[in-house]
């Protein structure tokens, strides 16, 4: 597995675009950068995992969250059209990075929002995708345009759970983790109906963004203090780590929102 | 009913989307009717859905589409069409190609909102207030230069009033007008509609011309206003001055209404009671005198029902209470309209017209007249929604009140 992380070089909580930021409540970036540090080492030395960079970029503080920057797809980078104009000025720096190595980059049409993988997931041969809150509905269907697939779309109704990989994460083939009052009635059918073995997560670790983890075969590293998430992986053979993410939850992210996948297989 | 074209498209099987949106169209009070469908055949392939949503108004219509377009049902591209607005040139002068209004329920496309024409008209213009988010009907002489008007037809909707299926089998008997009709059961059932209105608090406008007086009938009209049946009373001079000819002197037009004689000097009397009136001031003036003490129009004083009367070129005197500027009358009308239920109109023609002129065609509207011509003209006119009852007019009204079963007064 290939992930691109971006360093926390500028990163801290410049402007509030969800319910987590606030001016007020700054991120330390000293222990910022430690803890980004850590979550890379976990992945490179305890996961194999292999981890590209992206140079950070003055004014942009939320580059850090590759994830958002758009979705991978064989050779194709689709490029994120964020909600917020404060993020839309990071798409220039993730489309030159993809460009220069050999990705065909690829924009959705003008009237649609998108936030990457932040919003799609894959989960076994099917998926899902978030809408509502920052991606919109439109996208979804260009995405699924693009990589011949269905692509189910599911209607974020908690705006504290804003992407969908904030509140969905796939474990393998037909399982995942989810927290289900981030949903609206009908993708909470669609998702019981297309994932045999789902996996609710208390309000109290959906909290701690148990959801918002990085999955590479049996291992999986998410934020600390999810103990019962943590039981319940461990009793389906994961392997955990538990890495501490605080600064990173003040911006409303984790660990899936830290990394961008670019190769599921190495 | 006012309707927009939807498409939607994508997995929107698997992902319940379009049972969502279709649940939502029901949720926001509205109907919709699934034009065309095509489901995917593969999991990969997309299908396609195009929704008729019908609401009761625009507005609501408008609050439906916004929110099925959250989840991908988006306004076919030609109904998205904005109308198109150019500034009058001049005062009372309508930019070229101005699309001229009918009576009819209509709504325009601006910046991307159905925005419902106020107070439907015909022969008028579309005026857009964009700030306030308003469309209304403008008449030639009340526009002004610059004001923003609708023209051609394009982003301009009508939507038609449903008609009755007939449910004669005698089609000629259900024509707008026959002298053939079965008068008693209509007016059985215009009675209905009368008192339907009367308890839910709706407003009655009557039209009325002097045949009413000169036949007799004045009396049945008395005892419509006093049971609370007219809350608004148009006609010309001619009527209230025979109303308080009768009043003063017991004739119309000097002939006695309860003697079947001609009074001496009798075509004198209308003379002198425009004189006395004028004296007094107006009619209002009159009747808190005491001056005039029975009547149409001393029941309309004395219950609060409004009336205008609107002057022509023959007429005695006027009363004072006549607008003698046309314009003036027709502006005066028009605002009195609004708001209005249904329209009685007896035995007149020009007041019939120029009053049929200024409602929507959701008002309802009957016209009575000896002259089958007067009914035939009001609906060629453009009051299509008019029923017409060809008969004199107090047989029309005494068999209205028997079926009131209005209290003597």
């Amino acid at each position: 597995m290939q992930l691109l992380m971006c360093p926390p070089a500028y990163y801290g909580i410049e402007y509030e675009i969800n319910p987590w930021m606030s001016r007020s409540r700054q991120s330390d970036r000293d222990r910022a950068r430690r803890q980004w540090e850590l979550l890379r080492t976990v992945l490179t030395e305890k996961m194999a995992i292999e981890v590209s960079l992206v140079e950070a970029q003055p004014g942009f503080p939320d580059m850090v969250f590759t994830a958002n920057a758009g979705l991978v797809w064989q050779k194709k980078f689709i490029s994120s059209r964020f909600r917020h104009e404060v993020r839309r000025g990071e798409s220039a720096h993730f489309e030159r990075w993809f460009r220069d190595r050999g990705f065909e980059v690829v924009r959705l049409p003008d009237n649609c929002c998108f936030e990457g993988e932040g919003d799609v997931l894959r989960c076994g041969d099917t998926w899902f995708a978030g809408y509502h809150i920052r991606s919109d509905i439109y996208a979804h269907q260009w995405v699924a345009e693009i990589i011949g697939q269905e692509v189910l779309s599911l209607e974020l109704s908690d705006n504290w759970f804003y992407h969908l990989d904030t509140c969905f994460c796939p474990l393998g083939p037909g399982r995942a983790l989810y927290y289900p009052a981030a949903f609206d009635p009908y993708a909470l059918q669609v998702l019981q109906a297309n994932v045999a073995e789902l996996i609710p997560v208390g309000f109290d670790e959906a909290a701690r963004f148990a959801c918002n983890a990085i999955v590479a075969g049996r291992s999986i590293a998410l934020n600390d203090g999810c103990p019962n998430v943590r039981r319940q992986l461990e009793a389906l053979d994961f392997q955990v780590f538990e890495t501490p993410l605080s600064e990173f939850l003040k911006a409303g992210g984790s660990a899936k929102c830290l990394a961008l996948i670019i190769a599921s297989e190495s | 009913m006012p309707s927009s074209i939807v498409e939607i498209s994508g997995h929107i099987i698997d992902s319940l989307i379009l049972p969502k949106v279709l649940d939502l169209i029901i949720k926001l009070g509205a109907e919709f009717q699934i034009l065309e469908i095509e489901i995917g055949k593969r999991r990969s392939d997309r299908s396609f859905a195009r929704i008729q949503v019908e609401a009761a108004s625009a507005e609501l219509l408008e609050t439906v589409l916004a929110k099925i377009k959250e989840h991908g049902a988006l306004p076919v591209e030609e109904e998205a069409w904005p109308a198109e607005l150019e500034p009058a040139p001049a005062d009372g002068v309508f930019p070229e190609g101005f699309y001229a209004t009918t009576n009819l329920p209509t709504s325009v496309r601006i910046d991307g909102m159905w925005l419902d024409v106020a107070y439907p008209e015909m022969d008028c213009a579309i005026r857009i207030d964009k700030p306030a988010r308003r469309a209304e009907c403008v008449p030639i002489h009340r526009v002004q230069k610059g004001d923003l008007i609708v023209v051609g037809h394009r982003g301009v909707r009508v939507t038609p009033i449903e008609r009755k299926v007939p449910r004669e089998t005698f089609e000629f008997m259900s024509s707008p007008v026959s002298t053939e009709q079965p008068k008693g059961l209509l007016i059985e059932e215009i009675a209905e509609t009368l008192k339907g209105l009367r308890r839910d608090g709706r407003r009655i406008l009557v039209v009325a011309g002097p045949g009413l007086v000169h036949t007799g009938a004045g009396r049945y009209l008395v005892e419509l206003i006093e049971n609370g049946y007219v809350q608004l009373l148009f006609a010309g001079n001619g009527l209230a001055v025979h109303d308080i000819e009768t009043a003063l002197y017991g004739t119309s037009l000097g002939v006695y209404l309860d003697k079947k004689l001609r009074a001496r000097e009798g075509h004198e009397h209308h003379l002198r009671a425009i004189n006395v009136v004028r004296r007094a001031g107006g009619i209002r003036q009159a009747v808190d005198q005491g001056i005039i003490q029975s009547g149409i129009f001393y029941s309309c004083v004395k219950r609060g029902v409004d009336f205008v009367l609107a002057g022509s070129i023959r007429d005695d005197g006027p009363l004072p209470e006549v607008i003698t500027d046309t314009l003036r009358a027709q502006d005066v009308m028009r605002e009195k309209v609004r708001g209005i239920s249904l329209a009685l109109m007896m035995a007149t023609t020009l007041h019939a017209i120029a009053t049929g002129n200024l409602l929507p065609a959701t008002v309802k509207t009957v016209c009575v007249d000896i002259n089958p011509a007067v009914v035939t003209k009001l609906t060629d006119r453009g009051t299509f929604q008019a029923i017409g009852l060809v008969t004199d007019v107090e047989p029309f009204l005494r068999e209205l009140c028997g079926h009131l079963e209005l209290r003597e007064t």
